[in-house]
């Protein structure tokens, strides 16, 4: 049987931290961990920080405007 | 037909017509948010155009199946990601099976080790845009759906399993292995493949 290691645990913790999808009891448990550990908050910020670069790097093509009128165009005419 | 029956009638119809701009107004107000996570979920934005036309022509055709009240945004994804399996645009995959890296951190270890900085906000930095956009293309297209709806999308698990039609356990077990699968990729294309 593999020891108990804290460190192992808050990882598998915290793509579900991130996401908020943890109990509360799971929440702080997560959280007095990386309040204590270095290697952990370091790891925490990375992850948090990734996530929003991954976010913004995607979101750098806006919709064409050609496309945004061609949609337009789809409505029912009026009567 | 006499005038008590006929004013009833228009009534129904100006309601009706009232309702429908409504809904094509909010529809359209969606679409730069529906276009980001279209344009990731096909391969090319040309795809993307295409899908999004069909997807505002069915959703203004059917308008009157959306139940006001619930989210117009995923009710639209749903539409879109239903006309991209139904064209054949892509296969339903089964699940790839490549080894992935065992943890989490493997990316940041990497790139902290490949660099002088440890602090980090400058381990994110040694990432490109094109690093990201490069990597989610590379994700198979289950994994990708599921990633780029909940992690560029912003949907809940709960939507993201109703978007596409499948258990929510699915899309966590998609998630998982998605990011994995996207973090590998990034950690190639920013540093290379594994030297060791």
């Amino acid at each position: 049987m593999t020891a108990y290691d804290p460190c192992t645990h808050c990882e598998e913790m915290m793509q579900p931290y991130l996401d908020r999808v943890l109990t509360d009891a799971e929440r702080s448990e997560a959280e007095t961990h990386l309040d204590e550990c270095a290697y952990c908050r370091k790891r925490y910020r990375f992850e948090a920080k990734l996530r929003q670069f991954v976010r913004q790097a995607v979101q750098q093509e806006p919709m064409p405007v050609e496309l945004k009128a061609k949609l337009a165009g789809l409505r029912t005419p009026l009567e | 037909m006499s005038e008590t029956t006929r004013e009833p009638d228009a009534r129904r119809l100006a309601t009706e017509a009232r309702d429908r701009v409504r809904f094509e107004e909010d529809a359209l107000a969606l679409s730069d948010q529906v276009y980001r996570v279209a344009r990731h979920l096909v391969g090319s934005r040309e795809e993307a155009e295409d899908l999004m036309q069909e997807t505002y022509a069915r959703a203004f055709r059917s308008w009157r199946s959306f139940q006001p009240g619930t989210n117009l945004r995923a009710w639209l994804l749903r539409i879109l990601t239903n006309l991209n399996i139904d064209r054949g645009r892509r296969q339903q995959r089964t699940p790839d099976t490549q080894p992935l890296e065992e943890g989490d951190y493997f990316l940041y270890n990497k790139l902290e080790a490949s660099g002088d900085g440890n602090d980090e906000e400058r381990v994110v930095e040694r990432l490109s845009q094109n690093d990201v956009v490069s990597a989610l293309s590379e994700v198979p297209h289950d994994f990708r759906d599921v990633v780029v709806l909940v992690d560029i999308g912003d949907f809940t698990y709960a939507d993201a399993a109703q978007i596409l039609d499948i258990p929510i356990g699915t899309v966590m077990s998609r998630l998982h292995r998605g990011r994995r699968i996207l973090k590998q990729a990034m950690a190639e294309s920013a540093v290379g493949g594994d030297e060791s």
